[in-house]
């Protein structure tokens, strides 16, 4: 890498250290135009992001580790097993009509080499439908040394590899998420390490042709204000981006899933979604250039309807990227519910979640009312110290 | 500022901007913006510069520079002579529809007309926003490889409130970065943060700071080189911004395009140069910049226009404009000559070209009727400032 030569060389540099330098330089870019050192897949990359962030269309996020997918499960009193997940991943990934308003599905690992309850391949049904199938590839939080009792994500290792196995299984997108936690700082430590090995995850996706989400979670636990999430978001963005430039990731070819810009779940004042809109817009206005192709918001705990009139706010005039949703429980809480485990009840909950898949797709358009919204679908769903 | 203990695990509490603190919870709900009290008069003059249409004249030459000026046309370099160059310049009767901004030198800053009417005032009457080069000059960098750095900030914060007092509400500083010479990475990282510092220090005293790293047209890279480069330079910048709290609503850029260098052996169209060069604003540049205003660094002054012209064929996030010296200058210092007989034709000249920018800035611009003047390059090597 040019950069880094150029790092170690730039103390004291000795003449024949800058040869080599150069020659370095202009071994590799001169051959490739426009895009330095990109991966082979350079092109790929760029129509898969552009494809998830067409217009009135979002990702459906279904990526729940199997100890998740279970507590999903109890909640409807069913139990953990392999036939109960991939009964209710047959039900959402079959929902007719859902490629309208869906571009893109995250899938645990289990869910990309399983087939349908009626044999078909997950990965085929979803590419049929017009959705891009997308692999979560993190190997989740750990406790990270050094700092305030912060987390940090793992995955790096036989990351490639992994990466290369789930594009041969049909994933073109992966995703990552690391989680930043204000009450706890957050540190300088955390924020880079989070930025740090964001980048570095999507520069390998890249090289393996998987567009990367990009994610650090700015967790909505804590009682601080919305200024001082703005703060803490402004800080992270900028050093997720300066790390990502430094590993040469292509901005044409990733995707962001960052957490809106609201108070904490504990403060004292709540914001309205224009308030939520407006931090959140300056927010990206200040961080993110317009290369990158799609801004995927997370949900992040907020009811089914906050996060629907949250993205309606935030599309009410022209953005220089696609903003979208990528919600997992904002899309799949009332079709839960309505599934129940009960095999009769599966129309009325792909219903269900073709009513949210559809009301967030006008939201990206900016077009979304809230009217006949039930009540169910306005309750907030934050839990304190969630995990994942 | 208070200091950070290594040794206490809690040590690096990001408590946010200047001051780390313990107790982060319990901290004051105010965005740490650079700008202050100036934030949003820095907002609506950034907005000013990057109207439609519009772009910025250049004329900050140091006394030195000024005197090759007038020396090319046979002048004295003289305090007298530079006034009234510049007099020339500054009174010309509709500018201001196609000029935003005159950036000035410190002497022109306090002079006035010979009729003693403030430039500042000519400027202001014309809507045409006064601003100021504030750096010191570049000097050698130790420990790089034969680069330089940009000096300045020692009393700018005093030298930006004496100037905004005079009536400038604009500063511009430019450091340079060398393709032959590396770059090196510290010579980068000292280009973006001193930029960085200026910048903050500037809207604190009132000034929208104008960020300049010039990428040097000498040498002979090729464009894939340029746009490595471009990309490490600005990605520094921006980061450095960021953490010294810079408000982006209210800076401008001035970039250099993207293209080959000098001696390259191939020449890049407009086209191309456009398309690297909005291809690296894309990768680098936040939307909430309000103005990106190209220098010309060599270019002909055809060169500099058609090359805006070309990156404005369709919209932009950003107002993509010029601040342009000799670029605007050279015809006009020929056809001046030093005659005052000759002032008037050296002031339609000025015309002539802002104009010819002015279009370019809306994508408009056709090369009828150019002179072959004014398609001659103007490059020189190592050429200093």
């Amino acid at each position: 890498m040019v950069s880094a030569t150029v790092l170690k060389s730039s103390f004291l540099p000795k003449k024949s250290e800058w040869g080599a330098t150069r020659q370095a330089a202009a071994a590799k870019p001169a051959t490739v135009s426009m895009v330095v050192r990109a991966s082979a897949y350079a092109d790929e990359l760029v129509k898969t992001a552009n494809t998830i962030a067409s217009p009135g269309r979002g990702i459906l996020a279904m990526d729940e580790s199997n100890a998740t997918c279970g507590k999903r499960l109890a909640s409807i009193g069913l139990e953990n097993t392999e036939a109960n997940r991939q009964a209710y991943r047959t039900l959402l990934v079959t929902a007719p009509g859902l490629g309208q308003y869906i571009s893109g599905a995250i899938l645990f690992e289990e869910t990309l080499y399983q087939s349908t309850v009626d044999g078909r391949k997950i990965v085929d049904v979803l590419v049929e439908q017009g959705i891009v199938p997308g692999i979560k590839v993190d190997k989740g939080l750990v406790p990270l040394a050094g700092s305030n009792n912060e987390s940090w994500c793992q995955g790096l290792d036989g990351l490639a590899s992994r990466e290369a196995a789930y594009y041969q299984q049909g994933a073109r997108f992966a995703k990552w998420r690391t989680v930043v936690s204000i009450p706890n700082g957050p540190s300088e430590l955390a924020v880079k390490e989070a930025a740090w090995g964001l980048a570095r995850y999507a520069a390998i996706s890249q090289d393996n042709g998987l567009v990367p989400i990009v994610e650090p979670e700015i967790l909505l636990d804590g009682e601080h204000g919305i200024e001082r999430t703005f703060e803490v978001a402004q800080k992270v963005w900028a050093e997720t981006f300066y790390a990502m430039a430094e590993n040469n990731v292509m901005f044409e070819g990733i995707l962001l899933k960052p957490s809106m810009v609201t108070p904490g779940a504990e403060a004292k004042d709540r914001a309205t979604p224009e308030q939520v809109a407006e931090y959140t817009l300056k927010l990206l206005h200040r961080r993110i250039p317009p290369s990158v192709p799609g801004i995927m918001f997370l949900s992040g705990g907020q009811s089914e309807v906050e996060a629907t009139q949250n993205l309606n706010a935030m599309n009410q005039g022209p953005n220089p990227w696609h903003v979208s949703f990528s919600y997992a429980r904002a899309l799949q809480n009332t079709c839960l519910k309505t599934w129940g485990g009960v095999p009769e009840n599966v129309k009325a909950a792909q219903d269900a979640l073709l009513l949210r898949a559809k009301a967030n797709s006008l939201a990206q358009l900016g077009k979304y009312t809230s009217d006949g919204e039930a009540a169910e679908a306005k309750e907030g769903m934050f839990v304190k110290n969630y995990s994942y | 500022m208070a200091t950070v203990k290594l040794s206490s695990p809690a040590t690096g509490l990001l408590a946010g901007g200047r001051t780390r603190r313990s107790a982060p919870a319990r901290r004051a709900t105010v965005i740490r913006a650079a700008a202050g009290s100036y934030a949003d008069e820095l907002v609506s003059t950034a907005k000013s510069v990057a109207s439609p249409g519009r772009g910025i004249l250049a004329i900050d030459e140091s006394n030195a520079t000024c005197g090759k000026r007038l020396s090319s046309i046979g002048l004295d370099n003289t305090e007298a002579n530079r006034q009234a160059y510049r007099q020339l310049l500054l009174t010309t009767a509709g500018l201001g529809e196609y000029i935003s901004g005159a950036i000035l030198f410190e002497e022109t800053l306090y002079q006035s007309t010979t009729d003693g009417k403030k430039f500042v005032d000519c400027l202001k009457d014309q809507n045409i926003m006064p601003g100021i080069k504030v750096d010191k000059g570049l000097v050698p960098l130790p420990g790089s490889n034969n680069e330089s750095w940009c000096q300045g900030l020692d009393g700018l914060a005093s030298r930006c409130a004496e100037y905004y007092k005079q009536g400038a509400r604009f500063a511009k500083w430019r450091t340079v970065v060398s393709i032959p010479c590396g770059p090196s990475a510290l010579a980068v990282k000292e280009a973006a943060w001193g930029l960085a510092r200026y910048a903050a220090i500037a809207q604190d005293n009132g000034l929208v700071p104008i960020v300049e790293p010039e990428i040097l047209l000498d040498g002979d890279h090729g464009i894939d080189r340029t746009l490595e480069v471009a990309e490490k330079v600005w990605s520094e910048v921006f980061f450095y911004l960021a953490q010294n709290n810079v408000l982006f609503e209210g800076i401008l850029l001035k970039p250099s395009m993207v293209t080959p260098g000098a001696e390259h052996k191939e020449k890049a169209s407009p086209e191309t140069i456009a398309k690297y060069t909005l291809t690296m604003l894309r990768r680098r540049v936040p939307p909430a910049v309000p103005g990106i205003m190209f220098l010309s660094g060599g270019q002909s002054e055809v060169e500099a226009t058609l090359n805006l012209n070309a990156m404005n064929q369709s919209p932009n996030p950003w107002h993509v404009s010029f601040s342009y010296a000799r670029a605007l200058q050279n015809s006009v210092l020929k056809t001046w000559q030093g005659r005052p007989e000759n002032m008037e034709a050296a002031q339609k000249a000025l015309l002539v070209r802002a104009k010819a920018n002015s279009l370019a800035q809306l994508g408009r611009y056709t090369g009828e009727g150019e002179s072959d003047d004014a398609k001659k390059g103007m490059f020189q090597k190592g050429y200093t400032y």
